[in-house]
């Protein structure tokens, strides 16, 4: 493990990124901030830009609209970095899979841009702020 | 050639760190005078109607429960009502109590949701910790009815799925106790705070006439002097049953829109209280065969204001047309009326006051940059009644005459 893998385990900053979701699970990711939850006590903080971000936590089916936008703000995320796909929509799109909006999960998008990617899945609609800090751990802990 | 001087644009999105969801807003600034505001969506469709007809009648509500993350009550109730309609059914009594339970516990959470928010974009951080820790126990009480702490999922076509044990009565009345009085405390102190005073007072005036042109709904028309409420004005549910009354204040500034969200909060809690107490005993849904073919329309009060459903059957199992207006979608435009003539730190306040939700409000927009067509008004009003006129000559009802419009 290089240093630079070593360094994104300590104190993850997050860029959070709405990609089509119905809202639900960016409340239950404010949710993990405030004071029942508070991760920021691991050091996981929520950061205003995707430069500063050591991960991004991606809500949402992609829309048509998104998809170019997410790539954007993947390619402006300092690397090494995690993507977690937060929710069943952003797995898998969920009950949106027809949609005609909709162009596909975000794993799919993220691995047009970078085949590499290191991308963490936390299933549930939405999924609830222990099983948000429980993917995070996870995810982290098998780097 | 005319020498046309641009003035200076500054955007705001589509993924801005105040706004959670996609949206972006144009605004033209001179100075830090905001002079213009557009805003351009369609970032987050996911095209709902489209998918809706591809479902049963029994699975919509869990569709349209995902329209809107936080309205995830209010959606399948207006669309349960809407189908209830065609069919010419009443659900048992039981079930009405349990959906006001429900919606009124939906919207104390979803009114302490933008207190903190609001305090957020202020930047005062107390407000946002306080407010979202006295939500976190209404989450409690709805995963423990529901199952699920958010998109309940819990009405189904002729009643609901989940019944209230008679075990957790207490409990929920002992947490609603716990919870009023922090929104008391909550409200006492917003009101009193001189820096809340200074900051909100007067910012994003939104007069009582353009609130009445702009046919805004919710808290954004209550906090203008406009005291609609579909609760009241056309009782769905058990909201008849009960006591409650409908907040209005008359400033129409941000400060207004708080203070109506907060005595709402109390208000809905209070209202809990009574249903739980009142819960009549019986079944909690009645089978349903089949729904026969016409059309219905059902709406509900969502912490944001009225949603509206109209659905058209053909007698088969699944709808044929399903049409959502959600409430953001006549409040959003009503930024024209309260943005401009404000400074530019005003505006992100004031864009977030309505409590703007873009993933109800989703249009497509289709963008032909071959053909150069514009519509106007006009064309698009035109558009709008030959596509009814040609929808009621396909279900066979009589034409329209001009004197309807």
């Amino acid at each position: 493990m290089g240093w630079k893998m070593w360094s994104l385990k300590k104190s993850i900053w997050v860029f959070h990124v709405n990609t089509g979701a119905c809202n639900n699970c960016d409340i239950e990711i404010v949710n993990c901030l405030t004071p029942k939850y508070d991760i920021e006590r691991f050091g996981i903080k929520l950061v205003g830009s995707p430069r500063h971000a050591d991960a991004l936590l991606v809500t949402g089916v992609v829309t048509r609209q998104a998809a170019p936008r997410l790539k954007e703000i993947y390619r402006q995320t300092s690397k090494p970095c995690v993507v977690f796909t937060i929710g069943a929509c952003a797995c898998d799109t969920g009950i949106f899979h027809n949609g005609y909006h909709v162009i596909g999960p975000v794993d799919k998008i993220i691995r047009e841009e970078d085949p590499n990617a290191i991308i963490a899945y936390v299933p549930g609609c939405p999924p609830k702020p222990e099983a948000m800090i429980s993917g995070v751990v996870k995810a982290l802990s098998a780097i | 050639m005319k020498k046309t001087i641009q003035k200076p644009v500054l955007a705001v999105g589509p993924f801005h760190p105040l706004q959670e969801e996609m949206e972006y807003f144009q605004l033209t600034v001179d100075g830090e005078i905001v002079t213009d505001i557009d805003v351009r969506i369609s970032y987050n469709h996911r095209g709902i109607e489209g998918i809706s007809e591809t479902l049963q009648f029994d699975q919509v509500p869990y569709l349209v429960s995902r329209v809107c993350g936080i309205c995830s009550a209010s959606h399948p109730l207006a669309y349960i009502n809407a189908v209830e309609e065609i069919a010419g059914i009443t659900a048992p009594e039981r079930a009405q109590y349990i959906r006001v339970i429900i919606n009124e516990l939906e919207r104390v959470h979803s009114h302490l949701l933008w207190v903190g928010l609001g305090g957020h974009f202020i930047g005062y951080d107390t407000v946002f910790m306080w407010a979202w820790k006295y939500r976190e126990p209404v989450l409690d009480l709805l995963e423990e009815i529901t199952g699920n702490r958010n998109n309940y999922g819990n009405v189904r076509v002729g009643g609901c799925r989940e019944d209230i044990p008679d075990e957790i009565i207490p409990k929920i009345l002992k947490e609603l106790d716990v919870v009023e009085k922090k929104t008391e405390m909550l409200t006492k102190a917003v009101l009193d705070d001189p820096v809340l005073h200074a900051r909100l007072k007067g910012v994003g005036i939104l007069s009582k006439e353009d609130a009445v042109k702009y046919a805004v709904t919710g808290p954004t028309a209550r906090g203008s002097d406009v005291a609609i409420d579909v609760r009241a004005d056309d009782p769905y549910a058990a909201y008849g049953d009960l006591d409650w009354k409908v907040i209005s204040q008359p400033e129409g500034d941000v400060f207004a829109k708080a203070v109506v969200r907060l005595l709402e909060t109390l208000e809905s809690i209070k209202m809990v209280k009574e249903a739980v107490k009142k819960l009549p005993k019986g079944p909690i849904a009645i089978e349903v065969k089949e729904i026969p073919p016409g059309e219905g329309c059902g709406h509900a009060e969502a912490p944001r204001g009225e949603t509206f459903h109209y659905v058209r059957s053909d007698g088969g199992n699944r709808p044929v047309r399903h049409k959502i207006r959600a409430p953001s979608y006549v409040n959003v435009p009503s930024f024209r009326a309260s943005c401009i003539g404000e400074h530019i730190a005003d505006v992100t306040l004031t864009l977030a006051a309505v409590d703007p939700c873009y993933s109800c409000t989703e249009r497509l927009a289709v963008v032909d940059s071959h053909h150069n067509l514009v519509h106007d008004y006009n064309t698009l009003l035109q558009m709008s009644r030959d596509k009814t006129a040609r929808i009621r000559k396909e279900i066979g009802a009589p034409e329209l005459k001009m004197e309807d419009f």
